[in-house]
């Protein structure tokens, strides 16, 4: 299925957010997921099931004022 | 001075945006002897992950971190970036910022205490980046703002403290509340300023990052700084428009014809 991670289109296989982070290359990493602008605490990811078009955030520490 | 019960020895909070080098970044942050950066939230990406090495060097450091909501334009934006930087940081404090408008990054106030009530029910601890505007301050610590942090001038600026007068009042009405000049400074002389006012510390990002050498105005803020907060408690003279002769007049030789 289709999904935009980061504002760009990837092609996963159907599943839950916590599967499509670490088939993208997020497993391990210090990251904070929002589905279709809502926030999805890490804990939740294993039974966040992603659909077709769905928009997903990955954000990182950054530098910041 | 302490923030929501948290005691600092350091009056100066330092951003980590805009430096030439992580390495500088480093040796910037230990310079200034700030106990507390700003970090923000950003979208991963690229096969290098930079935020993880963003993340490694300041918990090297061992500061605490003020996560911000920067270049959030809604009160959505702003408390849902709040929640992702709570458990990323495991921190309730959030410096919020909800911009209305880009040209001079002015906080939409009205955004903005929105947002703070929702995160001050949610059990945040807000440090709000707003205007010196008393009202809204006001509304602020009516839903729970225990810190303010008022801008001198637009963000990166480099103009100093814009409205005296508004700053001084906000610090006559609010003697109790931890009161932070955020934003727009350029010079250490600007943050001196600012502490001479009473305010309790300074943040400040571009003015470090993108001097000349930003590890040597680091300290030279934290210097200015310290001085400020200095003779502030010294109680300074209050501008008078004659002239007060120094010397005393009693007692001069009459030497005129």
């Amino acid at each position: 299925m289709r999904i935009f991670v980061n504002g760009d289109q990837a092609e996963i296989e159907p599943g839950t957010l916590a599967l499509a982070l670490t088939t993208l290359g997020y497993g391990g990493k210090k990251v904070a997921t929002a589905v279709n602008g809502r926030f999805v605490p890490a804990p939740a990811r294993p039974a966040t099931e992603l659909s077709d078009g769905d928009k997903i955030e990955v954000v990182a520490p950054m530098q910041g004022g | 001075m302490s923030f929501y019960g948290v005691d600092l020895a350091s009056r100066l909070l330092l951003g980590t945006a805009r430096y030439p080098s992580p390495k500088l970044l480093a040796e910037a942050i230990k310079a200034s002897g700030a106990e507390v950066v700003t970090v923000s939230l950003r979208r991963e990406a690229g096969p290098e992950r930079g935020g993880q090495s963003f993340w490694s060097i300041i918990r090297s450091l061992g500061v605490r971190v003020l996560p911000n909501t920067a270049g959030c334009h809604s009160v959505k934006e702003a408390v849902t970036t709040a929640h992702m930087a709570r458990e990323m940081f495991d921190t309730r404090w959030i410096k919020l910022e909800v911009i209305r408008d880009d040209e001079t990054l002015q906080p939409d106030v009205f955004g903005l205490v929105e947002a703070a009530r929702v995160l001050g029910e949610e059990g945040f601890e807000v440090f709000p980046y707003t205007t010196e505007d008393l009202a809204v301050a006001d509304r602020l610590v009516e839903v729970g703002c225990k810190v303010l942090m008022p801008w001198g001038a637009p963000i990166g600026s480099a103009r100093g403290l814009n409205n005296v007068y508004g700053l001084k009042a906000l610090r006559a009405h609010f003697p109790e509340i931890p009161l932070v000049v955020d934003a727009g400074l350029g010079v250490p002389s600007h943050a001196a300023a600012a502490m001479e006012l009473g305010y309790d510390a300074v943040l400040l990002n571009t003015a470090v990052a993108e001097a000349g050498d930003p590890v040597a105005m680091a300290k030279a803020f934290a210097l200015a700084i310290d001085a400020g907060r200095m003779a502030f408690a010294a109680k300074p003279l209050e501008p008078r428009d004659m002239a007060v002769p120094s010397t005393p007049v009693l007692g001069k030789a009459s030497l005129g014809d």
